[in-house]
C-alpha cells in the first residue's frame, strides 16, 4: 500500500471521530439533530480528501500520518469550539479552509524547501520584526500584560506564530553551516566538554535575543518555546550536551533574574506556586482551570455537558463583548484554556488521547528529521518538530501548574487563525522536508530490488 | 546527528509525560479537595440547576421553597422563604454566591436529592433529572409565632424540645432576619452590631444564673450525698472559695432543706452543696447532660457552641482550678447555650433520660416514600426517682417560688427562674427560665433567656416559656 493510500485510509476514522463529537455535542445542546453532524463530518473529509491529492500530486512520497493527525487535532478543535460557541466554531473552520489554501499554496509554489537557504537573513530579519510588531505603538495589543498581538483593524494576529518558523528557518541554515566549527577546539574541563569562548558567541547572541523577548513580549512562554527549540537544533548539530546545560544554566538565571524584576513575570510565578492564595484574584485563571480539570475526573462529564458558563443569569458582559470574552466560569476557554475544558468534558482520558496526539505527530517529525539526508533538512525538521512540541507543551503546562502560565496557543485546537495557518505553513515544509527522504529511500529500496 | 535527534524525542517523551501525570493528578487523585476547595463554586453552580426541595414545618407549611428561574438549560432555582424571619436561624440559607448555614446546609444531601452513586448513574441513564426531596422539620409555626413575640424585639432566645423524641419545636433567636434579603443584604447582616446572623439559641455562651440550680441538684440527689430533706444553711453572706456570696438581695435563710432552698433560689446554700459534691461529681453529672461537648443536633458544628466553664477559649476540667460553688449557681466562667438549658429541662421531663436534639422529622421522596426520625437516646443522666424527686421541686418553683409567671391555668408546670447579673451597677441582667409541662406527663421543655435586661428570670423570661408551652399544649389537646 502506498504511503498515499495509507494517508486516505487514515483520514476516514479521523471523519468519522470528527462527526460523532458533533453529533455529541448537538444531542446535549438538544437542538434538532437530523443529519447535521454528517453534513459537517462529510464537509470536513471533503476539505481533507481535497487537500489529499495536492499532497498526493505533489509529494507522493510524503509521511502518511501527518495529515491525518494534524487533521484530528484541528477537527477535534472544531467540535470543541462549536461546544463553546457556534460562532467560534464557523470563524475556526474558515480559517481551517484558509490554513488548508496556505498548506497547499505552499506546497505548490515553494518546489525546493532549500531556497529558504539562500534568503536566510532576510527571513531572520522578518522573523526579529514579526515577534516586535505587537510592541510598535498604534497596533500592538496587550494580552494579560503581555504583548503577544497585532492588530490591524478588523485583522488581529499573533505574529509569533508566523516568527516561529522564520526563526527555526534561519537557525537550520546557519547552524548547518557552522556547526563543524562550534565543535573544533572543545575542551574537556573536569570530564565537562566545554566548547571554546569564542563560540559561545552565537549562544549568547540567540539568549540574549530570548532575554529582549522575555523584556520586551514578557512572555515567558514565547521566550521558552524559542530558546528550547533553539538549544535543541544546536544539540542535534553539535552533538555537544555542554552547549544544552550551559544554555538551559543560563536561560533559568536569566529568567529568574527578570521575575524578579518585571511584576508581571513575578506574579506569574507567584500564581504558578500558589494559585489558591488570591483564588478569587490574581489566582483566579488558573484556579478555575484545576477545578474545571477536577470536575471532569477520569471519563469527563461528556461533550457539551461542563459548566462553561454562569446559569440562568443576565449576561454580566459589557456592550460589545460577547461570551466566551466574558460571563465565563473559567477564562479563555476558547484559547489559553481550550485543554482545561476537554478534561473537563472527556476527562483524563480525553486529556492523555490529546497529549498521545502530539506525541505521534513529534515522533513522524523526529522519524522525518532522521530520514533526511542533508543537514539542512535534518535540523530544519528537528527545529519545526521542537518547536511545534515545545508549544503543547508550554501551554498545557500552564493549564496544569507544571509550569507557569503563559499565552501560547494550543496548536491547531485553540481558536484563532495565526496559529491554525501558521502551524499549516510549518506542515507543509515538514511533510516536504519528508517526500524528499522518503523518496530517497524508496529509490534507494527500489534500486536494491533491482540488482 | 541522528542519535541525538531520538534523544530529543525521548525528552519530549519525558515532557508528556509530566503533562499526564500532573493532569491525572488535578483530574483524579486530588480532584476530591479540589472540589472541597472554598474558591471551587461548581459544585454550588451546579446544585442550584436541581429543583431542591422543600422544607416544611411540622404542620407541613413550607418554610423554603425552588422557585425556578430561566428555561432550558439555563433554567436555575432559587430559594424563597415565604414566612420571613420567622424561621430565619434555625434553617439559615441556600444561595450561590453567600453559601449555606444552618438546616440548609445540614440536610443538603436530602434536599438535593444524593442518593448513592450507583442510583444517580441508574437516573441519569433513564432519564430522570435529579430532584430532592423534601425535609419536614419538627418546628412547630404557632410555637415559633409566640416566642418571636414572647420576646417582642428584646435581644434573646427560646429553644422548646420534647422531651421524648428530642424534637425541636421552637428555636427563635431574636433579633433574626429575613433569609430572602440575604443576597442583597448579605454583608451588611454580617456588620450589623445586633448580629441577626447569629444564632443565640446554640451558638451564644450566657451565664446561666439560678437556672443551674437544676444541674447541681440533679448531681446532689442522683450521687446520693443529699436527698430532698436534707439541711444546710442559707444564711447570707457566706464565704464559698475564700470570698463573701450573698444571696439576692442578701436575704437570710435559716437552716432549710433542699426543695425550701430550690423554691427561693437560695445562693449560698446551693453553692456549699456544690462545694460539698466537688467538681469531680459536678463535671460528671454536666457531661451527662451534654456540656462539655458540642451539643449532638443535626446542625452544622460551626454554628453549635459547646457549653461548660471556659477560659478565654479553653475548656476546663476538674483537673483546673476551679470555684465549683459559684459554677453550682451558674456564676463563674460557666457559658451555656439556650440549647443546652431546654436540654437539661428536657432530661428532668423524661424521667431522666436525655434524647439527642432533632430539628427534622421527615424525609419525603419524590415518589412520597417517607423516612421518619427514629429518636435516639443521648444518655440516662438521673434515674427515675431523682427525676420525679426534681420534678416536685421544681412544680413547687412555679407554684410559690421565683416562677409564679410560668403557672398554666388547669396545668402543673415545673420550672427553675435564673438571673445572673451582668452590670450590677447599670441593672443589667440575663434573665433565665427553664421547665416544662404537664408535669405529670411532660409534652414540652422549654428554655428561655432575655439578654441585658433590668428584669429578672421570673418577671421577663417565665412569661415567654408560659405562652410558649400553653401555644403547644393547646395544639396537642385538639
Amino acid at each position: 500500500m502506498s504511503a498515499r493510500t495509507r494517508e486516505l485510509f487514515a483520514l476516514i476514522p479521523v471523519a468519522l471521530l470528527v462527526t460523532a463529537g458533533f453529533t455529541a455535542v448537538l444531542i446535549t445542546n438538544s437542538e434538532e439533530l437530523g443529519n447535521l453532524s454528517f453534513f459537517y463530518g462529510g464537509y470536513f473529509l471533503a476539505l481533507c480528501v481535497a487537500t489529499h491529492i495536492v499532497i498526493r500530486v505533489r509529494l507522493p512520497d510524503a509521511d502518511p500520518f501527518l495529515f491525518p493527525l494534524v487533521a484530528l487535532l484541528a477537527g477535534f478543535g472544531v467540535v470543541m469550539l462549536y461546544r463553546l460557541d457556534e460562532g467560534l466554531a464557523r470563524d475556526q473552520a474558515n480559517w481551517f479552509v484558509l490554513g488548508l489554501v496556505l498548506f497547499s499554496a505552499t506546497i505548490i509554489f515553494l518546489r525546493d524547501y532549500d531556497v529558504l537557504e539562500r534568503y536566510r537573513y532576510l527571513i531572520a530579519l522578518a522573523g526579529i520584526g514579526l515577534l516586535l510588531l505587537p510592541r510598535l505603538p498604534g497596533i500592538g495589543e496587550t494580552t494579560n500584560e503581555a504583548y503577544l498581538s497585532v492588530d490591524l483593524g478588523p485583522l488581529s494576529f499573533q505574529p509569533t506564530e508566523l516568527a516561529k518558523i522564520c526563526i527555526v528557518v534561519f537557525l537550520a541554515s546557519y547552524l548547518n553551516e557552522r556547526r563543524e566549527v562550534l565543535v573544533v577546539g572543545a575542551r574537556n574541563i573536569a570530564g565537562i566538554v566545554v566548547p571554546p569562548l569564542k563560540h559561545l558567541g552565537p549562544l549568547l547572541v540567540v539568549w540574549g535575543a530570548a532575554m529582549v523577548m522575555l523584556v520586551f513580549i514578557r512572555d515567558l512562554g514565547s521566550s521558552l518555546m524559542f530558546f528550547g527549540a533553539f538549544l535543541a537544533m544546536i544539540y542535534v548539530a553539535t552533538a555537544r550536551i555542554s552547549f544544552v546545560v550551559v544554555g538551559l544554566a543560563m536561560f533559568f538565571v536569566g529568567a529568574w533574574f527578570f521575575a524578579n524584576t518585571i511584576g508581571h513575570v513575578q506574579d506569574r510565578f507567584d500564581i504558578w506556586l500558589d494559585p489558591f492564595d488570591d483564588a478569587g484574584g490574581a489566582g483566579y485563571q488558573v484556579a478555575q482551570s484545576l477545578f474545571a480539570q477536577a470536575d471532569g475526573g477520569l471519563t469527563g462529564r461528556g461533550l457539551g455537558e461542563s459548566l462553561i458558563q454562569l446559569p440562568g443569569q443576565e449576561s454580566n458582559c459589557p456592550p460589545g463583548v460577547s461570551f466566551p470574552d466574558c460571563d465565563a466560569i473559567l477564562p479563555a476557554p476558547h484559547t489559553d484554556f481550550i485543554y482545561a475544558v476537554i478534561v473537563d468534558e472527556l476527562g483524563l482520558l480525553g486529556g492523555a488521547a490529546v497529549v498521545l496526539i502530539y506525541t505521534l505527530i513529534a515522533e513522524r517529525g523526529f522519524k522525518t528529521a532522521i530520514l533526511a539526508e542533508d543537514g539542512f533538512s535534518k535540523l530544519l525538521a528537528t527545529g519545526l518538530t521542537a518547536i511545534f512540541a515545545l508549544q503543547a507543551f508550554v501551554i498545557i503546562g500552564g493549564v496544569t501548574r507544571v509550569i507557569p502560565l503563559t499565552g501560547v496557543t494550543l496548536p491547531f485546537i485553540s481558536y484563532g487563525g495565526s496559529s491554525i495557518v501558521a502551524n499549516f505553513v510549518l506542515l507543509a515544509l515538514l511533510l516536504m522536508i519528508s517526500d524528499k527522504a522518503r523518496r530517497r529511500v524508496r529509490v534507494e529500496q527500489d534500486a536494491e530490488v533491482r540488482t | 546527528m541522528n542519535n541525538q535527534i531520538v534523544k530529543l524525542f525521548v525528552v519530549v517523551v519525558v515532557l508528556y509525560a509530566l503533562l499526564f501525570g500532573f493532569t491525572s493528578y488535578w483530574a483524579v487523585f486530588d480532584s476530591d479537595s479540589l472540589e472541597a476547595n472554598i474558591a471551587n463554586k461548581r459544585p454550588l453552580l451546579e446544585e442550584q440547576q436541581i429543583d431542591r426541595g422543600d422544607i416544611l414545618a411540622a404542620d407541613g407549611s413550607v418554610i423554603a421553597r425552588s422557585v425556578p428561574r430561566g428555561s432550558g438549560d439555563d433554567r436555575i432555582f432559587v430559594r424563597r422563604y415565604p414566612e420571613g424571619a420567622l424561621y430565619g436561624n434555625p434553617i439559615g440559607y441556600s444561595f450561590v454566591q453567600q453559601g449555606q448555614v444552618g438546616f440548609e446546609l445540614e440536610h443538603n444531601d436530602e434536599l438535593v436529592g444524593e442518593k448513592t452513586e450507583f442510583l444517580t448513574v441508574l437516573d441519569e441513564l433513564q432519564g430522570h433529572a435529579q430532584v430532592g426531596d423534601k425535609v419536614q422539620s419538627a418546628l412547630d409555626p404557632d410555637a415559633q409565632r409566640a416566642a418571636v413575640e414572647g420576646l417582642g424585639g428584646q435581644r434573646g432566645a427560646v429553644v422548646a424540645l420534647v422531651p421524648a423524641t428530642g424534637e425541636v419545636r421552637a428555636m427563635v433567636s431574636v433579633p433574626g432576619y429575613d433569609p430572602n434579603e440575604v443576597p442583597e443584604n448579605f454583608s451588611e447582616f454580617n456588620t450589623r452590631s445586633s448580629a441577626p446572623l447569629f444564632n443565640r439559641a446554640t451558638q451564644a455562651g450566657y451565664p446561666p444564673g439560678s437556672t443551674m440550680k437544676v444541674v447541681t441538684a440533679t448531681a446532689a440527689l442522683d450521687s446520693g450525698e443529699f436527698d430532698t430533706d436534707s439541711t444546710l444553711s442559707g444564711s447570707s453572706p457566706k464565704e464559698i472559695s475564700g470570698f463573701p456570696l450573698s444571696n439576692a438581695g442578701n436575704e437570710q435563710f435559716g437552716v432549710i432543706p433542699m426543695t425550701t432552698a430550690l423554691t427561693n433560689s437560695v445562693n449560698t446554700w446551693w453553692a456549699e452543696a456544690g462545694e460539698d459534691l466537688g467538681s469531680e461529681t459536678m463535671l460528671r453529672y454536666m457531661d451527662r447532660f451534654g456540656f462539655n461537648q458540642k451539643p449532638r443536633l443535626d446542625y452544622p458544628s460551626f454554628q453549635l457552641a459547646t457549653s461548660g466553664v471556659f477560659e478565654g477559649n479553653r475548656l476546663l476540667t476538674s483537673a483546673d482550678a476551679i470555684d465549683i460553688g459559684r459554677v453550682a449557681i451558674g456564676q463563674e466562667r460557666l457559658r451555656v447555650t439556650p440549647l443546652q438549658m431546654a436540654e437539661v429541662a428536657a432530661a428532668v421531663a423524661n424521667d431522666g433520660e436525655l434524647m439527642e436534639p432533632r430539628l427534622w422529622s421527615k424525609v419525603i421522596d419524590p415518589d412520597g416514600r417517607e423516612t421518619e426520625l427514629d429518636p435516639a437516646r443521648q444518655s440516662r443522666v438521673m434515674s427515675e426517682e431523682t427525676a420525679s424527686e426534681l420534678n416536685e421541686m421544681m412544680q413547687s418553683v412555679v407554684q410559690e417560688g421565683t416562677g409564679t409567671a410560668a403557672a398554666l391555668s388547669g396545668i402543673d408546670v415545673a420550672g427553675k427562674t435564673g438571673t445572673a447579673e451582668i452590670d450590677v451597677d447599670a441593672d443589667i441582667n440575663q434573665a433565665w427560665f427553664i421547665g416544662f409541662a404537664p408535669a405529670d406527663d411532660p409534652k414540652i421543655a422549654v428554655a428561655v433567656t432575655v439578654e441585658r435586661t433590668s428584669g429578672f428570670g421570673g418577671t421577663v423570661a417565665a412569661p415567654i416559656a408560659k405562652s410558649v408551652m400553653e401555644t403547644i399544649l393547646e395544639e396537642g389537646g385538639e
